[in-house]
Order: structure tokens, then C-alpha cells, then sequence
């Protein structure tokens, strides 16, 4: 059966695409590959979440060799959840892509930019479907070392800078990661993250452990964007070529949250060192200060794109937020948003790359008077940021539905003040927006763009009016939360 | 099945209503026979459901389930169809009256203008008819929005300005607060849904529901509570229309229904009663009415003193919504239909003004009933109506709020209201014998008012009919108090 190979056909379609897109270099096959390679990844990702739902965890020996000795690829609901975001995003960039790049990427690096997104993709799946430490790692920086390459493609020489600079901050992400994994190896004498797990609980509070905690936790924050470790992201973001900015904010980061769920919950979860250390304590102080203080610096933000990357930081607050209050309710809130602010994010960059193209920048000087050269887009643009500040009727609403409800199950009322307060930043900063596009003249050199081209409008579009459609009837989006906040818990209740 | 089309018509008549003017936009007379029209099928349409609530029928339609347990909900009461009878019938008018207006004043932008007001409505049936707390409050954040374009419509700095303070004081109000008191009654009670009795009785003690009760009076931003009234003053930035039909009909009177439908169905009179936790709401709203009416006494432009003046007439809704008597929330309701109407008239009477006279300041309207005696007759009558004499509509609900502060011995809101009465003499009066008793003012450079007569007809059509409306409603006011009634008659 073929449907048995599929969490290894996850990873392995797109991570053979990437080598025949090389062989092949022709513009439109590389594009054709992987859009097929993709669409593939999508519709494996969604028969593993029916699966997973259905039967829970699905375990894979790579190569046939024995578990714990081989590799195992190990899939339950909470990944293939996150498999599903991380392919459907890439579903929607790819169609994109083909007139997103043509201005941003020379044409005859346009095949490398198809392998790369393919090598990308591999590698975040990668990390969703592994039960390996180690291998983990390697998909790490297999994503990683791909995300770098794709920053730096940006048509401004800038991208250089900023691709250097999440380079650095990446590969000491990395290697803090790398290292904590090691210690853990020394401790419990094995990689597969299952085993690990089970053989914490005997190893108990020591201090070997607890280092592996800090190093991993420290390691992962910088690949979150985690406040204050958020420096390489702004930039990232808005030197990247447009599609590539969508495509890493609605994933990237938030594959990297996934790993720290998995280890929060999954692997230290079990143990006491997770419960005597202030872990909790520290996520709550940065998750508050990273709903805060990168939304103040978005509102004075004067480039469209950096602004939303500044929002994307703080956002990333409210799903670590989720996560600090230890329990159902709060983990499920940050799936929730995990995966509304993946539509909403990824939504607004994909539009946001439509104006690039037409305004030639995100500036709010070329933006000016975008309620009249572009009113589709701009109308786009409004929708999905009354789903960043949490308009009822849109996603964010959903999410910020049920993280002020975890935090009033935990009775921690006060957050629930801090949560709202948070979202008035955000009506400051997206109203920033509305009144350059809506208030101010376009500028005098302003070439009367029109609409952008249609193959990058409708997934846009898509993004946007799913970002309406899940914040009306979040019915299926919350019961595979409730799920994927299920699993994750499970095996910290075990010992408690 | 012909109930649940009934209920989703009231919703999809003005969505299609939208849509089609918005296409019809290159056409201006399809366009407004399209709103005319659309305005006009809705009114029939609330009327028979209105009709159909007097004699019992209690609608309701699921909509979808938005979350596990949560739904999308519409449910008729008798206050909704109040509301929604009296947003859709004064549509039809001030549709009537914007048609003269915008056209009068050469308007920009009127296609935006008309999809925005149809929106509005839309918004404010779906309040009407919002079945549980959480439909309520998404047609309330909607309504918010379709209206920020409309108070930003002349495009200038200043509107831009006032419309940031319109924008943050009503969302600002409803995130922070209505948003939460909303959160933590569906934790606490489990349910959002509108019940007699109210679904927090018995649930929380009374520290935590005066707590929370404070989370949705402040909350809902549109009554202009004080201190979070400023919105109001700031929209009158707006041309007239918007200011009549949404800033003295559907968005103010969407606030003061919601805190009606509050106190009567979350928290439940005879709980509030016995708890004793909102005896703090009919001070801050006596505060409100005093204060409101003196910023009025003092201002010179026309339109803000409209403004303070409905602030200060919604805190009367919320005043007597929250004397928690049967007899007051009959009064409470009957206020909400009664300064509509009087209110209404009152600030087409300035559009009017402003566009036959260009005036905009009390101290330029000497003489001026002489030119324009409709309009200046008709404002006479709201004016009577926000004082609260016969024979106009405001005499009868102020009757009743006045009879339940006696009759419950509330003797300083008794005090509250007779101050309050004066206050509106002092501040509508002298408008009234300014227009009608001074002689014109000898100017020279002013050419306008030698030119000016009565504004086009169709704006005089449409103040003549609310104020004739106004003085229909203290005569005839039997199917309104009998809705009144059932709403105060459950508990």
C-alpha cells in the first residue's frame, strides 16, 4: 500500500523535486514541477491529518530499520495539522509564484528559486513528520540554509544584509539547539524523541537536563522570533521576495513553535525539571513583552511590509502566551492561532506582493491613495488587518476568542486585559494603513497601477476571504485545535 | 420555514439592496430609486414582522454554528422589532431627505455614500434581531466599521481626526471592555443567548456582577456614557444625513437597545433588584444627562449641540433602563422610539439650514423662520419633543421615566429630570425664538441670505414627515407601549 509510505513521501516528493527542477532548469517545467510536487505534499499532509485524527499516532521506521536503532517518522494530529498550514501555504505561493518572482528574481535564477522553495518545504515537513532529534536538526538546517537563499534572491541589495544577518542569528539558533539535543543524548542515550521522553522521567532533575532544556528553548526562540531574540525578522521579511515573505510568515515560525510545543510538552513535559524551573514564568514575561513592544515599534513603522513583520513578531506573542499557561485550553488557543494567523499573515503578504509589484514598493509613500489605484487590493488589505487586531466575523476574532478564554479558565484575569490591550495596538497600527491608502493623495510620480495580475490577486484573495470563511464558522478549525491540544497534553498528563 | 425567510429577508433585503446600488453607481437615478426601493420593501417587511410579534409569534433562525456550542443566532423580541421597525421606516425618509441633501450640496462621492448607509441598516437589523449576545456584538463591530467611511466622507484632516476619535472610542470601548464582560459571561453562565430572567441570576455574587455590569455599560461605546461619549461630538463631521439617520437613530439607538436588551436578558431586572449592583448606573447616567445638557447650553455651532443634546437624551434610555422598574423599562423603550423621531427631525431641520442658508452657527439663525417656516416649524417640534412637552412623542416616555423614579422614590433622579428638562428649554428654546421673533440681521456682505428661501422639497417633505410623526407618536403610541409592555411584562 502506497497510503502506508506516505509520511515519508511527505518529505521525500518535494526533496526530489528539488534536484529535477536543477536538472531540468527550464523556467515553466521548474515551475510546473513544483506546483505538482506541492499539490502532492498537500493532499498527502491531508490524508495523514485524517488519519492521524481517526487513529492517532502513525509510526514510520525509515528504511525498515528497527525503532529506536532507525530513524522513526513519527506523525500524530498536532503534526500533520501544522503539515497542513506549512503545504496548503505552499499550494497557494506556488501559482503565485509565477508572475510574484518576475520582477524580484532574474529570470534565468528563476529555477533555483522553484528548487529552493521545494528544498524549504521539505525541510519544514521535515521537522513536522521526524521522531528523531538529530534528524530533526538536520531538517532544521535544511529549511534554513533554503530560507537563506531565498531572502537574500530580494531585489534590493539589502537582502544580502538581511539574509546575513538571519543567517547568523539561525545558525546560532541552530547550534544552541544542537547542543541541547547533545546533552540530552549524553543523559538518556538515545535520539528518538518518544524514547527520550520515556527515559527523562527515570534520569529525574538533573543538571545536565536542565541545560538541554535552556539550550533547546533558547535555540528555538531565536528561530520563533521569539521577543527579544525577534532582530533578524524585519528584515527577513521585508527584503525577501513578496511570495517567499508570505510563505515564511505563515510558516516558518510557526513550524519552530510547533517544536517547542513538542518539547515543552511532549519530551520535558513528562519530567519534574519542567515543573520546578520558572519555564512557564519566562514565556509568560517574553510572550507579554512581545505582544507589546513590537506592536508600539509597528505602529511607527513607515514600509508596509516591515510593519507587518513588526505585527507578525507581536503576534507570535499570543500563541507563545497560549503555551506559557500550561494546560488544554491555552495550547488549543495557540493552535488556534497558530493556524488563523497563518491565513491571516500569509493572506496579507501575498496582497501586500501584488502592490509591491504595481506601487514598485512597500513605503507608505508609494502606498499613498491605494484606496483608488488599487481598491480591490486595498480592500483586501483592510479585511485581513481587522483579522490582526480580532474583529468579530474574522479569524483573529476566533483566536483571541479562546485565549482570553484559556486565560480566565486559569483565572488569570488580568491577562485577559493584556491580551485586549494588545489588540488596541493593533488597530492603531492597521489604521496607519487605511489612512495612507484612503487619506492621502498618490504620489505625483505615481504610474496609475491598476489591480495587480490576476494570478496573484485570486490567491491572495483565497487567503483573505478564508480568512472571513474560518472566522464565521470555525467549527472545524477549533475541533482539530481541541485535537492537537489533546495529544500534545497527553503525555504531560500521564505523569501528573 | 416561511418564519425563518421572513427573519434572514430583514437581513438580505438590504445586502441586495447594497449590491445593486453599488452597481447601479454610473446612474444616479437608478441608484437612489434602488435605495428608495430597497428601503421600502424592508420597512414593509419589519412591519409585518413587528405586527406579527404583537400578536405572539417569537421567530427564530440558527444561522450557523460558529464555534462548538456558540451559534450564529436570530430571535425576535418585542424590543427588536421596535428598533428594527423604527431604523428601517426612518430609512425611508432620510433616504428622501440624503437625495436632496447630496445633491443640494454637490457631494462627492455619493455611491459610496448610499452602499455605506444600506450597510448601516444591515448592521442595524442584524442588532435587532441578534438572537444571543454574540450576533449582537458582530453586527455592532459592523456597524462601527461601515459607518467610519461615511463620517470620514468629506476626506479633509478633520475628518480624518475626528474620525481616529470616533474609530477608538467605539472600538476601543467594545474590545477592551464589551468584549470582555462578553468572554466572561459565556464562561461564567455558559450560554450567550437572551433569556427572561437573565442568564447571570444566581451565577455570580454582587461585587462580581456590578463588575461586570460596569464591563457593558462602558462597553457599549454607542450609548455615550460618559466618559465615553466623545465619539459623538466627533462624527458630527459627517454631512447631515449620516448625523440624522445614524447619529440619532441607528448607532446611538443600537447602543441604548443594547444596554436595554442587557439588563433585561443577561442580567435580568429582578437579579440586578435584589443584588442591588447597579444602583451606580442611574447616577453616572444622571451625571450624563446633567453635564451633556450643559456643554449644550454652551455650544454655538448647531449640529454640537445636537450632539451633546442626544447624549445627554440616550442617558435617559440607560437611566430608566436601569431603574430596573417594569413601568421604567416601558419608558426606556418608549424613549428609544420617541427621541428617534424627535431627534431626526431636529437635525434634518440643520441640514436643511445648511444647505438653503449655509449656516451652521446658532448665533446666524436670527430671523430665519421667516425664510424657511417648515424647517424652522418642524425643528420647533423636535424641540419640544427633547424637552418633553406635548403635544410631541417625548412627553410620553419622559412621563413614564418620571412616574418610575416617583413612583420608586428615587426622589434626586426625579431632580435629575426636571434639571434636565429645563436645561433642554434653556438650549432649544432661544433657537426657536431666535428664528422666529429676531429680526434678520442687517449685513451687507451677506448676499446668501437675500437669495435663500426653503431648502429643496424633498427635504422639506421629509422634516415635515418625522415631525408630523413626532406629534403622531404622542397621540397614537398604543402598538409601540404594547411592545414596551411585553418586553418589561417578562419578568
Amino acid at each position: 500500500m502506497l497510503t502506508q509510505h506516505f509520511p515519508a513521501l511527505l518529505v521525500v516528493v518535494p526533496l526530489v523535486a528539488a534536484p529535477i527542477i536543477v536538472l531540468a532548469r527550464h523556467a515553466l517545467a521548474s515551475w510546473l514541477i513544483a506546483l505538482l510536487a506541492t499539490a502532492a505534499s498537500f493532499g498527502i499532509a491531508a490524508v495523514l491529518l485524517d488519519q492521524t485524527l481517526a487513529d492517532g499516532v502513525i509510526s514510520y521506521a525509515m528504511g525498515s530499520w528497527e525503532i529506536p536503532l532507525g530513524i522513526e517518522y513519527r506523525i500524530d494530529a498536532a503534526g500533520a495539522f501544522v503539515a497542513l498550514i506549512v503545504a496548503g501555504m505552499g499550494l497557494i505561493a506556488m501559482p503565485y509564484s509565477r508572475v510574484g518572482i518576475a520582477a524580484e528574481v532574474r529570470s534565468e535564477e528563476h529555477y533555483l528559486y522553484y528548487a529552493l522553495m521545494m528544498l524549504c518545504l521539505a525541510g519544514l515537513l521535515g521537522i513536522l513528520v521526524t521522531g528523531d532529534a538529530f534528524n530533526l536538526f538536520v531538517f532544521l538546517e535544511v529549511s534554513s540554509l533554503a530560507t537563506y537563499v531565498l531572502i537574500a534572491m530580494g531585489r534590493d541589495r539589502r537582502a544580502l544584509v538581511a539574509a546575513y544577518q538571519y543567517l547568523l542569528m539561525g545558525t546560532i539558533g541552530a547550534t544552541l539547539y544542537v547542543l541541547g539535543v547533545g546533552l540530552l543524548y549524553l543523559e538518556t542515550g538515545t535520539l528518538n524523541l518518544a524514547d527520550m521522553a520515556a527515559r527523562l522521567v527515570s534520569v529525574g532533575d538533573s543538571r545536565g537536563v536542565l541545560a538541554a532544556l535552556a539550550f533547546i528553548t533558547v535555540g528555538i526562540s531565536l528561530k520563533i522570533a521569539l521577543f527579544p531574540l525577534h532582530l533578524w525578522l524585519p528584515n527577513a521579511y521585508a527584503y525577501a521576495p513578496s511570495p517567499v515573505s508570505a510563505f515564511l510568515a505563515a510558516t516558518a515560525t510557526k513550524v519552530s513553535i510547533y517544536v517547542l510545543m513538542r518539547y515543552f510538552f511532549t519530551i520535558f513535559g513528562p519530567t519534574e525539571v519542567f515543573d520546578a524551573r520558572a519555564t512557564g514564568a519566562i514565556l509568560l514575561g517574553l510572550s507579554l513583552a512581545a505582544m507589546f513592544v513590537p506592536a508600539i515599534v509597528a505602529i511607527f513603522q513607515h514600509d508596509m511590509k516591515r510593519l507587518l513583520a513588526y505585527s507578525s513578531v507581536s503576534q507570535i506573542g499570543y500563541i507563545t502566551l497560549g503555551i506559557s499557561m500550561d494546560s488544554v485550553e491555552g495550547l488549543m488557543a495557540s493552535a488556534m492561532h497558530l493556524f488563523n494567523h497563518a491565513l491571516t499573515k500569509g493572506g496579507l503578504f501575498l496582497v501586500l506582493g501584488g502592490v509591491v509589484l504595481r506601487c514598485r514598493g512597500a513605503g507608505f509613500d508609494r502606498l499613498a491613495g491605494l484606496g483608488h489605484t488599487m481598491p480591490m487590493a486595498s480592500f483586501a488589505m483592510v479585511v485581513g488587518g481587522l483579522s490582526l487586531i480580532g474583529v468579530p466575523g474574522s479569524a483573529g476574532f476566533i483566536s483571541k476568542w479562546y485565549l482570553v478564554s484559556a486565560a480566565m479558565h486559569e483565572g488569570q484575569w488580568w491577562l485577559v486585559g493584556a491580551v485586549l490591550a494588545s489588540s488596541l495596538l493593533a488597530v492603531i497600527y492597521v489604521w496607519r494603513f487605511v489612512e495612507v491608502a484612503y487619506f492621502r493623495a498618490p504620489p505625483a510620480d505615481h504610474p496609475a497601477p491598476g489591480e495587480a495580475p490576476l494570478s496573484m490577486f485570486l490567491p491572495a484573495l483565497a487567503m483573505i476571504v478564508a480568512c472571513v470563511y474560518f472566522g464565521i464558522d470555525a467549527t472545524w478549525s477549533s475541533d482539530v485545535a481541541m485535537r492537537v491540544a489533546e495529544v500534545l497534553m497527553s503525555s504531560r498528563s500521564i505523569v501528573q | 420555514m416561511t418564519e425563518d425567510v421572513q427573519l434572514l429577508s430583514l437581513l438580505l433585503t438590504p445586502l441586495a439592496g447594497l449590491v445593486l446600488l453599488a452597481l447601479a453607481g454610473r446612474w444616479p437615478n437608478v441608484r437612489e430609486s434602488v435605495t428608495l426601493l430597497t428601503a421600502v420593501i424592508l420597512f414593509s417587511e419589519s412591519l409585518q414582522l413587528a405586527s406579527d410579534v404583537l400578536g405572539g409569534a417569537r421567530p427564530g433562525l440558527t444561522l450557523i454554528e460558529m464555534l462548538p456550542g456558540l451559534t450564529l443566532r436570530l430571535a425576535v423580541e418585542p424590543l427588536g422589532a421596535v428598533f428594527s421597525v423604527i431604523s428601517s421606516g426612518l430609512w425611508i425618509i432620510s433616504t428622501l431627505y440624503s437625495i436632496g441633501y447630496m445633491r443640494g450640496n454637490n457631494e462627492k462621492k455619493q455611491t459610496r455614500f448610499f452602499v455605506c448607509f444600506a450597510g448601516a441598516i444591515f448592521a442595524a437589523q442584524g442588532i435587532a434581531l441578534a438572537g444571543n449576545m454574540l450576533t449582537l456584538f458582530l453586527f455592532y463591530e459592523a456597524m462601527t466599521l461601515i459607518t467610519y467611511p461615511l463620517v470620514t466622507h468629506h476626506g479633509t484632516d478633520h475628518a480624518r481626526n475626528s474620525a481616529r476619535t470616533y474609530l477608538g472610542v467605539l472600538l476601543g470601548t467594545s474590545i477592551a471592555f464589551l468584549l470582555s464582560g462578553l468572554l466572561a459571561t459565556w464562561v461564567i453562565a455558559g450560554t450567550l443567548d437572551f433569556r427572561h430572567g437573565g442568564i447571570l441570576a444566581g451565577q455570580i455574587g454582587a461585587a462580581g456582577t456590578a463588575f461586570l455590569l460596569a464591563l457593558y455599560m462602558f462597553g457599549i461605546g454607542k450609548a455615550a456614557l460618559m466618559p465615553f461619549h466623545r465619539w459623538l461630538p466627533a462624527a458630527m463631521v459627517a454631512p447631515t444625513p449620516v448625523s440624522a439617520l445614524l447619529h440619532a437613530v441607528a448607532v446611538v439607538k443600537a447602543g441604548v437597545f443594547s444596554i436595554v436588551k442587557v439588563v433585561v436578558y443577561i442580567f435580568g431586572t429582578e437579579n440586578l433588584l435584589s443584588l442591588g449592583s447597579a444602583d451606580w448606573v442611574p447616577v453616572i447616567a444622571g451625571f450624563s444627562i446633567i453635564s451633556a445638557s450643559i456643554v449644550a447650553l454652551r455650544a454655538d455651532n448647531l449640529k454640537r449641540r445636537l450632539a451633546y443634546s442626544t447624549v445627554s437624551q440616550l442617558s435617559y434610555v440607560t437611566l430608566a433602563a436601569t431603574l430596573l422598574a417594569p413601568i421604567s423599562i416601558v419608558g426606556a423603550v418608549l424613549h428609544i422610539a420617541a427621541h428617534a423621531l424627535g431627534k431626526i427631525t431636529l437635525f434634518f431641520a440643520a441640514g436643511s439650514i445648511y444647505t438653503a442658508a449655509h449656516k451652521t452657527e446658532v448665533s446666524q439663525l436670527d430671523g430665519i423662520g421667516r425664510r424657511m417656516p417648515w424647517t424652522m416649524t418642524a425643528f420647533a417640534i423636535g424641540a419640544l419633543s427633547m424637552i418633553g412637552l406635548p403635544p410631541a412623542a417625548g412627553f410620553v416616555s419622559k412621563w413614564y421615566v418620571l412616574s418610575a423614579a416617583m413612583s420608586l422614590e428615587h426622589w434626586w433622579a426625579v431632580c435629575v429630570l426636571v434639571i434636565s428638562t429645563l436645561l433642554n428649554a434653556g438650549y432649544f428654546l432661544p433657537i426657536v425664538w431666535r428664528a422666529f421673533f429676531r429680526a434678520p440681521p442687517a449685513d451687507p456682505d451677506d448676499h446668501h441670505h437675500d437669495a435663500h428661501g426653503e431648502a429643496p422639497a424633498i427635504m422639506v417633505l421629509a422634516q415635515t414627515a418625522t415631525a408630523a410623526l413626532t406629534v403622531g407618536l404622542f397621540l397614537y403610541h398604543e402598538p409601540v407601549l404594547r411592545l414596551a409592555r411585553a418586553v418589561a411584562g417578562a419578568f
